[in-house]
């Protein structure tokens, strides 16, 4: 029982990171209080060299340390992805925590963890370490959504988030109890292979289906939502951004690759349980997104609605010949709704004012005129969220209805196309406010914050006219899943 | 020797509890308390299922459950001690200033 230098090569970028962000907390105490930048400045660093040595290992496909982790394209990609988020994540946070009075060095070394629990997320093939992935990636946020303390509503955010996600957490252990019990093993392909010889299924299907509720917390989808516009609103708008997009990934990562692999057994009764799931989440969503005035809100039920969408991919995960083109279609659709989700709270932060002042969208008034460039970046991004060309958005909805009518859900893809229409009402109203209506908006100007929503709003549209080689290395990269 | 059932029937009994408590109580403390009662009812069936596989990695599982758990409890107190300093209160149910 020996580690070899390959079980170490698998979790490298991981392993990179958490030590960058050990040290880190350690170093941080040596800056002193009015010269943080030069933390968030070293954070970044270490998640662009964590993500230059995570793209010099595309291609390889390898498991280590007994069957725990895996390295392949899939973790690659998400990794990536992760890192990607991260680093706008920083550069969203860097002048609204200065502007905010909540200047801590932890920000940063807290985010840094989160990340290296999303990225083992991705790459966990073994139940105990999704468990601990998951927990490494939730407790940092628990802290980041109360960052802003002590304001009220950001300590209710971090207790709401803190409460609903332990419990989430219990759902998933009880899961993997049970599944341990059905198959005794909690790897996941030791778990594939004794439930092909049809053990106890009774067993192994709750577990999964508790398994499931735990990751439905975690990506907010509907019956399990109810956390998400409290937390999205109270917690620093930042943190939120970054939530929003690199939680969701990473909880899609672990869904996928634990049902892809383990789980297409059960593909007969999740299918169901899922369709059902996606359906609920995109309606609920979109429709209850509609009545909200505040911003933040509105974002947030945008958010569950996307999750939806998301979810709609993974509805025939158990179909061998529609699952790569789907569950492909729903990592581009990943992409697609991180860089456009970060751009959005971009420009939000940057109308934020301290106090949680000029978060209602009639805030948005006259933006068109004063700041032309930021209301076209918002009008790039409430587009892309509707599905609008010419952006990823719209690329991302074309992939993922095409791969479900493709299995022959064309009622799922109906909720979908539908839905998308109504939510074109709400998403619009924003750029009506920012270009019809007439007000005085001010702006915070901040070189990062700025470079990251021209970034963003760059890639959405660039990346939306020549989308075929994103989507071949997503086709790739699920081909290691099954 | 007690059959692995009952351990299996004992700890779906725990974790129901732990599930109801965390939606019917309105102390945040008492909710949390529900929430561990979840995890170690986790961990009893874990602890029954490896006794019956004769695998040691259900048990060593169920060390990473306590040490994570343990790790949660030091953030979970911290930010219900920050709360209360605020309001002077821990019921969720006057964690009410965000709505809409």
């Amino acid at each position: 029982m020996n580690l070899t230098p390959q079980d170490y090569q698998v979790l490298i970028p991981y392993i990179l990171l958490t030590a960058w962000a050990c040290v880190l907390l350690l170093v941080d105490l040596f800056i002193p209080k009015e010269r943080k930048s030069l933390t968030a400045l070293l954070s970044a660093l270490g998640l662009a060299i964590t993500l230059g040595v995570t793209l010099s290992q595309v291609g390889i496909a390898q498991t280590g340390f007994f069957g725990m982790a895996a390295l392949d394209g899939f973790s690659t990609f998400v990794n990536a992805l992760l890192l990607l988020s991260g680093i706008l994540g920083i550069a969203l946070a860097h002048g609204y925590v200065k502007r905010l009075g909540i200047e801590r060095g932890e920000y940063y070394t807290l985010l840094l963890f989160s990340i290296s629990g999303m990225m083992l997320m991705a790459q966990a093939t073994d139940l105990i370490m999704v468990f601990i992935a998951l927990e490494l990636l939730s407790i940092p946020l628990y802290v980041l959504a109360a960052f802003a303390r002590p304001r009220v509503s950001s300590e209710e955010a971090g207790m709401k988030y803190f409460l609903l996600g332990a419990f989430a957490t219990g759902f998933v252990v009880y899961g993997t109890a049970l599944v341990f019990g059905a198959t005794g093993s909690t790897n996941l392909y030791a778990i594939l292979a004794s439930a092909s010889n049809g053990t106890s299924t009774l067993l192994l299907t709750i577990g999964a289906a508790l398994v499931l509720v735990g990751f439905g917390f975690k990506v907010a989808a509907v019956p399990f939502h109810m956390w998400t516009p409290d937390v999205y609103q109270g917690a620093p708008t930042a943190v939120t951004a970054f939530m929003a997009s690199g939680a969701k990934i990473a909880g899609f990562a672990a869904l996928l690759r634990v049902f892809a692999t383990a789980f297409p057994a059960l593909a007969v009764d999740m299918t169901d349980i899922l369709w059902a799931l996606a359906a609920l989440t995109m309606i609920l969503g979109n429709i209850v997104a509609i009545s909200q005035t505040d911003i933040k809100r509105m974002l947030a039920y945008s958010s569950i609605a996307h999750a939806g969408y998301i979810l709609m991919a993974f509805v025939p995960y158990g179909n061998p010949a529609v699952r790569e083109v789907s569950i492909a279609a729903g990592l581009f659709y990943l992409v697609a709704y991180a860089f456009t989700n970060f751009g959005a709270w971009g420009v939000v932060i940057a109308l934020e004012k301290n106090e949680e002042k000029e978060l209602a969208i009639t805030d948005y008034a006259g933006l068109g005129r004063k700041h032309p460039a930021l209301a076209a970046a918002m009008t790039v991004f409430m587009l892309s969220l509707i599905g609008f060309p010419p952006t990823l958005g719209l690329v991302g909805k074309f992939y993922l209805f095409r791969a479900v009518i493709a299995a022959g859900f064309t009622g799922l893809a109906m909720i979908g196309v539908l839905t998308s229409l109504i939510s074109a009402y709400y998403y619009l109203r924003v750029v009506v406010t920012m270009y019809m209506k007439d007000g005085e908006p001010t702006v915070e100007r901040e070189t990062w914050l700025g470079l990251a929503t021209g970034v963003t709003a760059a890639v959405t549209v660039v990346a939306s006219l020549v989308p075929q080689s994103l989507f071949a290395w997503a086709s790739e990269a699920v081909l290691n899943l099954f | 020797m007690i059959p692995v059932e009952y351990y299996i029937i004992l700890s779906a009994i725990l974790f129901a509890i732990g599930v109801a408590g965390v939606l019917i109580r309105r102390n945040a403390l008492i909710i949390f308390m529900s929430i561990e009662l979840m995890l170690n009812a986790a961990n009893l069936a874990i602890v029954a299922f490896s006794s019956v596989f004769n695998s040691f990695s259900g048990q060593v599982f169920v060390f990473f459950v306590i040490a994570v758990a343990a790790a949660e409890v030091a953030v979970g107190l911290a930010l219900i001690v920050e709360i209360f300093k605020t309001k002077h209160s821990i019921d969720v149910d006057q964690m009410s200033s965000l709505k809409g």
